[in-house]
Formats: C-alpha cells, sequence, structure tokens
C-alpha cells in the first residue's frame, strides 16, 4: 500500500488519559493494573481499570448513549487535542467524505448485564433500557460519528481482539478505492461480566498481575481502554506517523485457542510486510499481542520466531494496560506511535522468570533507540489475526 | 467517482417463505405468489461434530447461506477471503449469558462465551472449509448490509480476488426482542468477483450517495414489510433485480440514516 498518514493518535488506559501521561508511565515502566475492583466481581484478578470513566458525561443530545464504553470514548476523544484535529479533516474533506471505523468486542453490553438484573415482574427489562445506543455492537460508531459530525461510511469491526487493528484496514482499503479521504479508526472497549467471568470459564483468567513471556505465565488481565487515530489521504503537515502495511488471516483451525505453530499469525504478519513492501529486517521494534495465556504466548513465540529469526526486540505492553481485548490493536498501534516518537522500546512488564522455551529477543527492560519500524500484533477469538506495520514521522 | 464495479457469482438466501435463492426465484421475479412460513435452519454439515452441536441459529443461518452462494459459485472455498456482517450475532447466547449474569453466583458456560464473539460465524466457516484467508466481521445495526457491501466490493475491486460476503441477522429472545423486535431469521450471501466469468450471474456498480435518495422498495407487500422490519432484508431490492436476470436495473438501497448506496445491476 502507498504509505498512510497518522495525522493524530491518541489513547486512555489504566495508565491514564492520554499521550503524555502514557508516555510518562512507559518510561517509568508503571502498570496500570490492580487488583480487581470492578462492581461486585467476587474472584481473584487484576484489571486495568480506567480512573474517572463513571464521572463522565456525555453531550446531552446524545444521552441516550449513554454507557460505560462510550462515557469511555468520550474521555478517551478529549485528549490530545484529537476533536479538533476531527474537526479540521472535516472541514478539510467534507462530513461526507470522513468515516468512523471502530473495533469493539463487548460494546456497551455492561448496561444489558445491568439491565438483566432490574427486571420487572413479568421479565421486562427496565424503560431506561435502549438497545440501539447502548448495547448493540455498533453503538460507539453511531456515537462517535454523531458526536463528531461526520457523515461518512461507519461501522464497527468486531473480531474479538484484532477488532481495532482490522479498521486500520478498512480506513486504508476505502482511501484507495476513492470512497473517502480521511477515517476516524481505532478502538474502544470497557470492563464488564461478560469478559470477566467468561474469560474464567475458560481458565484464562490470571489470579496475579499478567506476566506475559513469563515461564509461570497463567492467564491475562483484563483492561479497558479507548485509543483513536486520524488517517488522511494527504496530511497538511508532517504527521506524528504513518500506516504502512496492514495484514489479515485467519487461522481457521479453534474458536478459542490459536494454532500452536501461528500459522494464521504468520500470515497476517507477511502480508502486513508485503503490503508494505519491506523485509523482517526492516522492523525495529514488534509489539506483541502477547495476553500471558500460556498458548497465545508460545504459538505467537513460533510464529514471530518464523518471519523475523529471533533477534528483533520485542515485547508486549499488556503487563502495563491489561488486555483491552477489542481496543488492544488501537492502544498497541498507538503505543507504537509513541515509541517511534520518542526511540523508546517499552519494556515487558512483570516478568519474574524467562521461559527458557521461548525464543524471542524480549524485552524486560526499556531501551532507548531510534525506531523507524513497529510491527504491531492483534490475534483474536474466533482464529482472527491482524498485523500492522508503522512508520515514524519523516 | 464512477463506483465499484464487482461480479456476482453466487448467491444464498434464506428467510421466512424464502427456503433457499434456488427456491425464491419465481417469488423474487413476481411469477409466484409469496408464502410467509417460519424460516427453518438448516444444521451446518460442514462443521465438525463438536462445533456443530455448539452451532447457534446466527451461525446456522451464516453457513446455510454461505454454503449456497459457494457452491453456485463453484470457488474453492479454502482460500476465499470473507466479509461476515451482522447487526446482533447471537441473540440466545447473549441473553443466556445475561441472565446468568444476573444471579448471585454465576456459572458462565465457557461455550457460550466462546461463541458470543460477534465473529462466531465467520471463526465456524473458516473451520469449516480450512480457510486461512483474511475475514473481518461487521455491525452497523439497520446499515449492516450496506457496511458489508461496501467493505466486500472494496476489497474485491482492490484485491482483484473473489470474496464471500454473508449478510444475516436472528432475533433475540425475551426480553430483548422487546427493545430490538425481529420478526425471523433473514440471511443472504454473495460470492463477488473482479472479473467475469462463465458463472457470473450479473455486475454490480456501486456508489454511496445521500440520504435524499429514496429506497427502492419491493413491490409485493409482505416482501416490503419484511425490508424494514430486518436489517439483512435491506438487500431485498437488490435480490430482487438480481433474479430478474439479464434485465437493467438502478436501485438505490437503505444504509445509514445520512447515506444509501445506488446499485446498479447489469
Amino acid at each position: 500500500m502507498k504509505p498512510l498518514a497518522i495525522t493524530a493518535a491518541t489513547l486512555t488506559t489504566a495508565l491514564g488519559a492520554g499521550n503524555a501521561v502514557t508516555l510518562e508511565a512507559l518510561r517509568a515502566q508503571r502498570t496500570g493494573l490492580a487488583p480487581v475492583r470492578f462492581m461486585d466481581f467476587p474472584l481473584p484478578t487484576w484489571t486495568g481499570e480506567v480512573d474517572g470513566v463513571d464521572a463522565v458525561a456525555l453531550p446531552s443530545h446524545l444521552r441516550e448513549f449513554d454507557c460505560r464504553n462510550n462515557r469511555l470514548a468520550w474521555l478517551g476523544l478529549q485528549q490530545d487535542g484529537f476533536v479538533d484535529a476531527v474537526a479540521a479533516a472535516r472541514a478539510r474533506w467534507g462530513a461526507r467524505r470522513v468515516a468512523v471505523f471502530l473495533g469493539t468486542s463487548t460494546s456497551g453490553l455492561l448496561q444489558t448485564e445491568l439491565a438483566y438484573r432490574q427486571r420487572a415482574a413479568d421479565g421486562a427489562l427496565p424503560a431506561g433500557f435502549h438497545y440501539g445506543p447502548t448495547q448493540n455492537t455498533f453503538s460507539v460508531a453511531d456515537f462517535v460519528a454523531r458526536a463528531l459530525q461526520l457523515d461518512g461510511p461507519a461501522w464497527v469491526v468486531s473480531t474479538a481482539c484484532s477488532s481495532s487493528a482490522k479498521v486500520f484496514g478498512n480506513a486504508a482499503r476505502l482511501i484507495e478505492a476513492g470512497l473517502i479521504d480521511a477515517a476516524l479508526v481505532g478502538g474502544v472497549d470497557s470492563l464488564c461480566l461478560t469478559t470477566l467471568y467468561g474469560f474464567n470459564s475458560l481458565e484464562l483468567l490470571s489470579t496475579e498481575i499478567c506476566r506475559p513471556w513469563d515461564a509461570s505465565r497463567n492467564g491475562l488481565s483484563i483492561g479497558e481502554a479507548a485509543a483513536f487515530a486520524l488517517v488522511e489521504r494527504e496530511p497538511s503537515a508532517p504527521p506524528p506517523g504513518w500506516l504502512l502495511g496492514v495484514g489479515e488471516s485467519n487461522d481457521g483451525y479453534h474458536m478459542s485457542t490459536p494454532h500452536p505453530e501461528g500459522l494464521g499469525a504468520i500470515a497476517a504478519m507477511r502480508a502486513a510486510l508485503a503490503d508494505a513492501g519491506l523485509q523482517p529486517g526492516d522492523i525495529d521494534y514488534i509489539n506483541l499481542h502477547g495476553t500471558a495465556t500460556p498458548s497465545n504466548d508460545a504459538a505467537e513465540d513460533a510464529a514471530v520466531g518464523k518471519v523475523f529469526g529471533h533477534a528483533t526486540p520485542c515485547t508486549s505492553t499488556k503487563g502495563a494496560t491489561g488486555h483491552t481485548l477489542g481496543a488492544a490493536g488501537g492502544v498497541e498501534a498507538a503505543i507504537g506511535l509513541l515509541a517511534m516518537r520518542h526511540g523508546l522500546m517499552p519494556a515487558g512488564l512483570n516478568m519474574q522468570h524467562v521461559d527458557p522455551a521461548l525464543r524471542m529477543n524480549y524485552l524486560t527492560q526499556n531501551r532507548a533507540a531510534p525506531l523507524r519500524r513497529v510491527l504491531s500484533n492483534s490475534f483474536g477469538f474466533g482464529g482472527s489475526n491482524a498485523s500492522l506495520v508503522l512508520g515514524a514521522a519523516e | 467517482m464512477s463506483g465499484l464495479k464487482v461480479w456476482v457469482q453466487g448467491i444464498g438466501l434464506l428467510g421466512p417463505g424464502l427456503s433457499s435463492w434456488a427456491a425464491s426465484l419465481a417469488v423474487l421475479r413476481g411469477a409466484a405468489t409469496y408464502c410467509s412460513a417460519p424460516t427453518a435452519l438448516p444444521a451446518p454439515a460442514r462443521l465438525p461434530p463438536a462445533e456443530r452441536r455448539r452451532a447457534g441459529a446466527a451461525v446456522k443461518l451464516a453457513l446455510a447461506v454461505a454454503d449456497e452462494a459457494v457452491a453456485q459459485a463453484q470457488v474453492d472455498a479454502a482460500t476465499l477471503a470473507t466479509v461476515f456482517t451482522s447487526s446482533s450475532g447471537e441473540g440466545m447466547n447473549c441473553h443466556v449469558l445475561c441472565e446468568t449474569l444476573a444471579t448471585a453466583a454465576p456459572m458462565v458456560s465457557p461455550t457460550r462465551f466462546t461463541n458470543s464473539v460477534h465473529n462466531a460465524a465467520s471463526g465456524c466457516w473458516h473451520i469449516a472449509v480450512g480457510s486461512r484467508a483474511s475475514s473481518t466481521s461487521l455491525c452497523a445495526f439497520d446499515g449492516s448490509f450496506g457496511a458489508g457491501l461496501i467493505e466486500a466490493a472494496t476489497s474485491v475491486a482492490l484485491s482483484r480476488a473473489p470474496m464471500l460476503l454473508v449478510a444475516s441477522d436472528s432475533p433475540y429472545p425475551e426480553p430483548l426482542n422487546a427493545t430490538r423486535p425481529l420478526p425471523d431469521h433473514f440471511g443472504l450471501a454473495l460470492v463477488l468477483a473482479p472479473v467475469a466469468d462463465a458463472h457470473s450471474i450479473a455486475a454490480l456498480t456501486i456508489e454511496l450517495i445521500d440520504a435524499r435518495h429514496e429506497a427502492s422498495v419491493c413491490t409485493d407487500a409482505a416482501l416490503e414489510a419484511l425490508r424494514h422490519a430486518i436489517p439483512a432484508a435491506a438487500a431485498l431490492p437488490l435480490l430482487v433485480a438480481l433474479a430478474q436476470r439479464g434485465a437493467q436495473h438502478s436501485i438505490v438501497l437503505d444504509h445509514l440514516g445520512r447515506m444509501r448506496l445506488q446499485v446498479d445491476v447489469l
């Protein structure tokens, strides 16, 4: 693909709201994870909860959209001048030529979980429950498009934990085909009981803080996040980064377990490199999917090693943010841009014992180095894989 | 903009009174009377036994229409990239999970959780046909069919490779159904290709247009009601045009509130 300008990017995670706070936390090798305090969840685990979501008020004309996921989206949009950047793109290209493609796995499902606790004697859901603007998977893209007055194509990609990496592909394709000139992309996923109990039922939820790439890793810590990027056909000023390639594949193997040799992941990484016209040696740092489940990290280590050899420095940043599920691709793209901008390979946190079975060059301490190109992996249930190649500002 | 041009190579259809594309041609052409009947979902024969047992309505519906379209197009499903689009996914799973989570000590079924993802149908299809080709799963509420058509046609035009588009919606049980009432299951699948061959049914040229344009309607009142009632059934005017093979049609499909799709069918 022709390099696509990323003219703005921001992220809000358990590390804090916006790029500056995130960078500071990454530099300090600080985690945002803490023992779970979400609702009445009774099991021992750690989560990456974003501070202040409950206090967010949506614009009054969009009150029907009120739910944790859209509050998190609205909080994320307010950071780093992102709303102003979108307004400038809307003025430049026209509202109908700016698309909204967002990833989420559970959208406003928490609202439905809460409504099911307040059913009437006849079983009906409470009158204040609005399905379309909250629970429906499209809710977050609909909310963001309305809030920022964007009239271009809008949809949600919901392919579990690869969702918000794949939206970069939608934007690149529609821009190349001439249907749009710019797109707001990213992902928003928020804590809910379905994912906490669900990952627990699969024995994939760690009782401790998650430890990607550790010999004793025993599962993930769930996080929540809103991450956004603006991509435009032509930048009006030197942009903070570039989208160089997108690779997508499926495992076609199992609904919840990655292919043991990572064949789908290999296909996605190779497709992303081919799309960027780059060789494996051109990548300076890899932000791994790295969920800290035994099978994910083993399969990903094998797959990355097959494509890149074992020397390329890599880490999972999920020890800092938690696994933000449908927002993970967007979060890690934003971290990749920060990494290049500030010459920082962020450490993989929470490591106690290096797993001798994993062979990649996994960094347990921050490393300062000029970075020109970063690859970011995002893999999900249903065997969905996506890899992004990002380039530094010139 | 001159529009995205793609060729339709195969069609699958399943909905109330529409038991397959082949069985619905006469009704769609207006040569037979439309008789509504509850949608019957076949067991997904392609799936391994374990996945077949776990398959819910949304997976059965999506795989049934995908199967019919791929068989007609005579393409290799193992190399076919896919776009799945749906307003809601697996409604029964969602209901049972929310019911469980409202109890004092929830015991969530790992199978229900795994299959609650919006891309469950995509995952099952790619397992069934052994495909590592790319796949996406979209949602745009009532505009979900249009989102899928835009994404699939764009991908076909750029990649110069065929692709399978599956649009399907299944109702929720109560009490969710009262907040999002869908009368029945409705799904369709299109195999789209960048160039014509012996299997080509029609060429589509697709453009985004603004909401001042009125959407095309179905002449039959019951089909017209269906078009409004189920998101995937927004495709009905396109299916009617495709059924009248050989005639040229320019139709307008409902999409999002602020946008329509113009599809020229030749």
